[in-house]
């Protein structure tokens, strides 16, 4: 436990002793933000266009619907950009610099160094994630939003974050250059994200084996509202899985004769 | 300390150590000598289970490499040849997160660290950036995580390599200070450093250990003979013959070295041949120049046997 809190202490105050921790939440918070404002305005506009209307009419107008889920949405996307450029420098960045070599002459199990580094990464995703759930504060200051899909977005978005981040740091264990770390785990995302679009024409086994590979439609539903327990064991999973293989990645070049 | 059993490692179907054995005793400080790509990283890299042997096993402080990585990993201290830092950390704050990892005790780590840090000549360096240190702080700061949980064995790849003369020697002295109380191995392909610092010399080419020695005695065996240079005004072929008539002479020749010819003599070392042979040439009828006895150094030693498994 000390040493994964050494680990994890050390990569802490490498983000937040360089740029990246505050470039990559500024980013984030800018885009997301930029679309919140839009979805808000829009769902002003629907509101004057209808105060006039029957109120059968004017009762199917849901800021939850029209601010909230675009808003979770949305972020799928941007988190997809914005991972792969916080778990890229992980193990790339230690193999560059020849740190790499400390870590595996120290007393530490790479379990224990991969763990804390993911925790790390964990940690910053949801302090970025935290502060974009704010602007859902704001607005509920000036609108009744019903707080059941938030919880239920947020706890989609948290356990997302966790199997985008551990592909992250899978493809960053691969390689020595960030940048293919960087684009290697985007497109490994980019495929998790479409997969199911070969759904449509593929047959009866396949079409669900596609559709559950698909990492944001697991999200969707929670977005909406539903918190179903298959979701959540696929995205914990997920996360299991991708940390899985990347320890057995690290751990089979010791043993490759 | 350090028993090296039969170790094999390859890379592929390229042989980087070869089926090396040697032993390393408690206190010793033993050079590895050898060419640029002998194997001597890939035999330290092995030795801190950084890689994986082969073939064959060894074992550190009784504890083997592969049964028990992490017990002998808590016993050595590594230096690699580029020293493994965090630019953008702090030198105290990096040592603090070294010495985390290698289980110092939270209770006196800090003072364990100021220690460490005044041996290696870093106390007034503790808040800068290690990105921003020269080339000689950071080889000390290198130093410093190496030693920073006073493990028994401290390995150094090229320890020495890139800094300027005054640093190289003030390294040096910094490897004498630690050996007294540790077990020390480094490498080097610098000749004179070998003979400098080590108590022994392991040299390995293509793999192999092609001798174990003390530098006295490798440079006595390979030596056998004391060689004189000695430059004499006059016919330089009298010379030569007339020095071979010397009784218990091994070999006279000459060569040519800046345009001028040198007599160079071959004698055993039983006893001082200056004399006799200052003698000889006056006795001869020539004028004495310059005669310069020729020690056979490291260099020419470590040659010799590197260059001697090609020709077979």
């Amino acid at each position: 436990m000390g040493n994964i809190l050494a680990i994890f202490g050390k990569e802490m105050r490498s983000y937040f002793g360089s740029p990246v921790a505050y470039v990559m939440a500024g980013v984030f918070l800018l885009f997301t933000g930029f679309v919140f404002r839009n979805q808000v305005l829009e769902f002003h506009d629907m509101s004057v266009f209808l105060q006039f209307a029957e109120y059968e009419q004017k009762s199917r107008l849901n800021v939850n619907e029209v601010v909230v889920e675009s808003f979770f949405e949305f972020q799928t996307f941007v988190w997809m950009i914005v991972i792969p450029m916080l778990t890229m420098r992980l193990y790339a960045e230690e193999k560059r610099g020849g740190t790499y070599e400390l870590l595996m002459t120290s007393p530490i199990t790479s379990g224990q160094i991969l763990m804390g580094k993911f925790l790390a990464c964990y940690v910053l995703y949801v302090l970025i994630e935290v502060f974009a759930l704010g602007y859902l504060g704001i607005l509920s200051m000036y609108a009744r939003i019903d707080w059941g899909p938030v919880f239920s977005g947020a706890l989609g978005v948290l356990l997302q974050g966790g199997a985008f981040i551990s592909v992250g740091i899978l493809a960053s264990s691969l390689t020595e250059n960030q940048i293919i770390a960087a684009v290697l785990s985007f497109f490994m995302l980019i495929l998790l994200w479409i997969i199911d679009w070969a759904a449509r024409f593929a047959d009866d086994v396949l079409f669900v084996v596609l559709k559950f590979l698909s990492l944001v439609e697991h999200t969707r539903d929670m977005i909406e509202g539903v918190v179903d327990t298959h979701d959540i064991v696929f995205f914990m999973s997920a996360t299991v899985f991708f940390l899985f293989v990347t320890h057995h990645v690290l751990e089979s070049r010791r043993w490759r004769a | 300390m350090i028993e090296v059993d039969h170790l094999t490692k390859q890379y592929g179907s390229f042989t980087a150590v070869d089926d090396i054995s040697f032993e390393v005793g408690k206190g010793e400080i033993v050079g590895f000598l050898g060419p640029n790509g002998a194997g001597k990283t890939t035999t330290m890299r092995v030795l801190t289970c950084f890689l994986p042997a082969s073939e064959g096993t060894a074992r550190i402080a009784g504890f083997d490499i592969f049964d028990e990585p992490l017990e002998v990993k808590k016993r050595i201290g590594y230096l690699p040849e580029s020293p493994p830092l965090y630019r953008d950390m702090h030198v105290q704050t990096y040592l603090d997160f070294v010495a985390s990892i290698k289980g110092v005790p939270k209770t006196g780590r800090t003072d364990r660290i100021v220690e460490v840090m005044g041996q290696c000549g870093l106390s007034d360096r503790a808040g800068q950036l290690i990105g921003q240190l020269s080339k000689g702080y950071r080889q000390r700061v290198g130093l410093a995580q190496a030693i920073v949980h006073k493990p028994d064995v401290i390995i150094m790849d090229e320890p020495t390599s890139g800094l300027d003369p005054n640093q190289i020697i003030e390294m040096r002295g910094l490897i004498r200070e630690l050996a007294k109380e540790r077990t020390v191995i480094l490498s080097t392909h610098i000749l004179p450093e070998v003979e400098m610092t080590c108590d022994r010399v392991i040299i390995i080419n293509n793999g192999k250990i092609e001798a174990v020695d003390t530098p006295e005695n490798l440079t006595a065996n390979v030596r056998g003979t004391a060689r004189f240079a000695v430059r004499v005004s006059g016919d330089v072929s009298k010379a030569v013959s007339g020095l071979a008539t010397l009784p218990d002479i091994a070999d006279v020749s000459s060569e040519i070295r800046d345009g001028e010819t040198v007599v160079l003599v071959d004698c055993p070392t039983d006893r001082d041949w200056g004399p006799i042979l200052s003698a000889k040439v006056v006795e001869l009828g020539m004028g004495l120049l310059e005669m310069r006895r020729e020690d056979l150094s490291l260099e020419e030693i470590f040659h010799a046997l590197t260059t001697r498994e090609e020709g077979v």
